[in-house]
């Protein structure tokens, strides 16, 4: 977490060496990255809101991270963090994101109607389909490093934002503080219900601050567009259903999160974008699209297969437990969704999962059948 | 924790009704104490090495506390936030210290001549005697808001000073970062070993950044006498030994301290002392001696009587578990320890522990005959 440590004034007094954090143990993009001449020309600087190098780094130095694992270790405080940092940030991303370059410029597309097929996955395979990604408002600072007066202040942007949709997404705002017992059994009953982040990965990073003011939730009537406020990012946004109509639920996805950048617009305030990074979260992993599309789908076959791991691979796919990230498969059940997030536009990404998943189920009948794959393996995409 | 947001530049332009936390959940020291009107006066100031109000105050915040449990809420960055802070710290420190004043002045005695008796507890039920403190090094941050460089500093400074140390106090270093597995399994059989905070409220306050970096344990031949070197404190001095002879365990901590003072004032970093607070410690509850001394004690008698609260209460004593604070005791065997910290000084406190449990033992002798103890009940001390 950006800690008081990190605007230590008496820190200047010490060289780089006695500063530079031990990294000898530690296994993520950051440690892989930051050098200790990197240390020595960034640790001086900060952003207009006051965050420094430190403060980028601390998640990265609490947190070695897992021999099989490789977690970012850093985190931005404020759209100009991947500005005054770049000389950090720009390598980890290119890491992270399969070799992006500091030149390259990323595609948004937003229009469903790009989008070919998708709204006939078979349902007796896949189970629900579900978009998410993330916004953040520009002119705040982001998670880590807001005061308790900004994230109120978003809070409140948002649940007017919010307020004035209609139709199909009409819905309602459940501040955690306030929540009733009734409201927050139905909101868990839902699947719908955040809590506090336990994650020392997330903790240390300093979003869990003040808990849980200025925090909540809010869904449509319908129960299939939710926006979580002030979690790991100022707006989280996520549509879903159940079974394999992903064009609904893209569409539905595509529709909310473009009126309700309208409604900003309108109160004068912007979602923080570059078309260099694409949308800036808090996460250097959730750069660009910050999308992630998915469906529950069973595989019980096609799980097992010597090759599952290579074919989610060409099809720029991957897979978790429906528990999410560092969860197992239950029943033979995966979590199925795109691998990237930058350098490819949310019409790409939803395509890639569309198209693969669509294989995926037709490989699955193939070997139900006793039959090969073999002529169904696909290209790397 | 003292985080970026703390030292977040925007946050002055939210006003002072934007940035209060809330407090209306809250049961701790700091939350009973902070106005709108104080975080308005202080929101602005800083101490010399940068240390907020916000970051005094963030671990409070975070954690609303217990309805039974009284915790403090706030924490010191360094020795100056006891003099900018004092609008809050002092009708803190005021109401967990009983009442002590702005304008009192706390007595130090580590005489250990001065105590009377304390030679003779009864080793049939003084299983254990021990007693601790902690030391603060002039002229460095404290664990919430040290940098690296910092901590490091103090670490060096105090392997220099301990290992100095000869005849009964000779002993030996051991960094949590290259400690061999042999090592640390000796250190845990031993019951030396800390390792990092799991407590909130601990993580709250950002002492358990970059762990484990610049942390230690070092302790004497003889395993009477052990340093834990950058844990919540600077240091956390310990003089411990199996039986009764609690004037041995004393005479050693007032040795061994005043040994280790000597060398780090010939380095011009003495403790952190004035004649207000005493000792200056991260948490105002541990301000003054920041001494606990205290038994393991057989009372399975005395435990189970109708007044053994009120004899505890007016001896000055509290009790604990053998796990420590926050444990349930095992066997009818309790820690007994002082209650207070400050106002009184450190021969006076241990000397209510070795009267106290004097008395005590002579009650569950009586109780274990059958007898009555209604002629043994003290007065308030």
């Amino acid at each position: 977490m950006p800690f008081g440590n990190t605007h230590n004034q008496l820190k200047m007094n010490y060289i780089a060496e006695q500063e530079y954090p031990d990294l000898s143990q530690h296994n993520n993009h950051m440690a892989k990255v930051l050098t200790l001449e990197m240390y020595a020309n960034l640790r001086d600087k900060q952003t207009p809101s006051g965050f420094t190098v430190d403060d980028v780094i601390q998640t990265g130095v609490d947190n070695p991270g897992h021999p099989f694992i490789m977690t970012v270790g850093c985190v931005a405080g404020d759209e100009e963090t991947y500005e005054v940092f770049k000389d950090l940030l720009d390598p980890i991303i290119e890491d992270r994101h399969g070799g992006y370059k500091p030149t390259d410029k990323h595609k948004t597309d937003l229009n469903p109607d790009n989008l070919q097929g998708g709204d006939d996955l078979d349902p007796n395979y896949v189970l629900s389909s579900r978009v998410r990604t993330g916004r953040s408002i520009r002119g705040f600072c982001l998670p880590p490093h807001c005061s308790r007066g900004e994230r109120r202040a978003i809070e409140g942007l948002s649940v007017e934002a919010l307020g004035a949709l209609d139709g199909d997404l009409k819905g309602k705002y459940y501040a955690l503080k306030d929540m009733t017992e009734e409201e927050q059994q139905q909101l868990i009953d839902d699947h719908f219900l955040f809590d506090k982040p336990v994650s020392p990965l997330l903790l240390a990073s300093g979003m869990a601050r003040d808990w849980p003011d200025g925090r909540g939730i809010w869904h449509n009537d319908n129960k299939t567009f939710l926006v979580w406020v002030n979690e790991e990012d100022h707006l989280r946004v996520i549509s879903m259903q159940k079974g394999g109509n992903m064009k609904e639920v893209f569409t539905r996805f595509c529709t909310g999160l473009t009126k309700i950048e309208e409604l900003f617009k309108e109160k004068g305030h912007e979602f923080m974008w570059n078309e260099h990074l694409g949308y800036v979260l808090t996460c250097p992993s959730n750069l660009g699209t910050g999308l992630r599309g998915g469906v529950h789908v069973k595989l019980p076959n096609l799980s097992k297969h010597e090759k599952f791991g290579e074919i989610l691979k060409r099809l720029r796919l991957q897979k978790r437990g429906t528990g999410g990230v560092d969860t197992a498969a239950v029943g033979g059940i995966f979590d199925i969704s795109n691998a990237d997030r930058l350098g490819f536009s949310e019409v790409e990404l939803v395509q890639m999962v569309v198209d693969g998943v669509k294989l995926l189920v037709e490989m699955e009948k193939r070997l139900e059948a006793g039959q090969s794959i073999n002529d169904l393996m696909p290209e790397q995409k | 924790m003292p985080f970026g947001n703390t030292h977040n530049n925007f946050k002055l332009n939210y006003s002072v009704e934007d940035e209060f936390p809330d407090l209306t959940k809250h049961n701790n020291h700091m939350a009973k104490v902070l106005t709108k009107e104080m975080y308005a006066k202080l929101r602005d100031k800083q101490t010399p090495t940068g240390f907020t109000v916000d970051d005094v105050i963030q671990t409070g915040v975070d954690n609303p506390g217990h309805p039974f449990i009284m915790t403090v809420g706030c924490v010191a960055g360094d020795e100056e936030s006891y003099e900018v802070f004092k609008d809050l710290l002092d009708p803190v420190i005021s109401d967990r210290h009983g009442g002590y004043k702005a304008t009192d002045k706390h007595k130090t005695d580590l005489n250990f001549e001065n105590l009377k008796g304390g030679d003779d507890l009864d080793p049939n039920y003084v299983l254990s005697s021990r007693v601790r403190t902690g030391r603060s090094i002039k002229g460095y941050a404290l664990p919430p808001h040290n940098s690296r460089g910092e901590r490091r500093a103090v670490e060096k400074l105090s392997v220099e000073a301990l290992n100095s140390l000869d005849g009964e106090f000779k002993g030996k270093y051991y960094p949590l970062m290259s400690m061999t597995d042999a090592e640390q399994e000796q250190l845990i059989a031993d019951h030396f070993l800390f390792d990092k905070p799991v407590s909130p409220l601990l993580l709250g306050a950002g002492m358990a950044r970059d762990w484990p970096d610049a942390r230690g344990i070092w302790h004497n031949e003889n395993k009477t006498f052990l340093v834990w070197v950058n844990e919540e404190d600077h240091l956390r001095v310990i003089s411990m030994q199996k039986g009764g002879n609690m004037k041995e365990v004393f005479k050693r901590f007032c040795v061994g301290l005043q040994r280790i003072e000597e060398i780090f004032k010939k380095h011009n970093h003495g403790f952190m002392w004035n004649e207000h607070l005493g000792f200056i410690l991260t948490c105002p509850s541990n301000l003054g001696t920041g001494l606990r001394g205290g038994v393991h004690v057989k009372l399975t008698k005395l435990s189970t009587h109708a007044k053994f609260e009120e004899i505890l209460n007016r001896l000055r004593l509290q009790k604990r578990g053998t796990g420590g604070v926050d444990t349930a005791s095992v066997g009818g065997v309790f820690d007994i320890s002082n209650a207070d910290r400050i106002g009184s000084s450190e021969v006076d406190q241990v000397q209510c522990v070795v009267d106290g449990v004097k008395l005590m033992v002579e009650m569950e002798k009586k109780l274990e005959k059958g007898e009555s103890i209604d002629s043994m009940i003290p007065a308030q001390k």
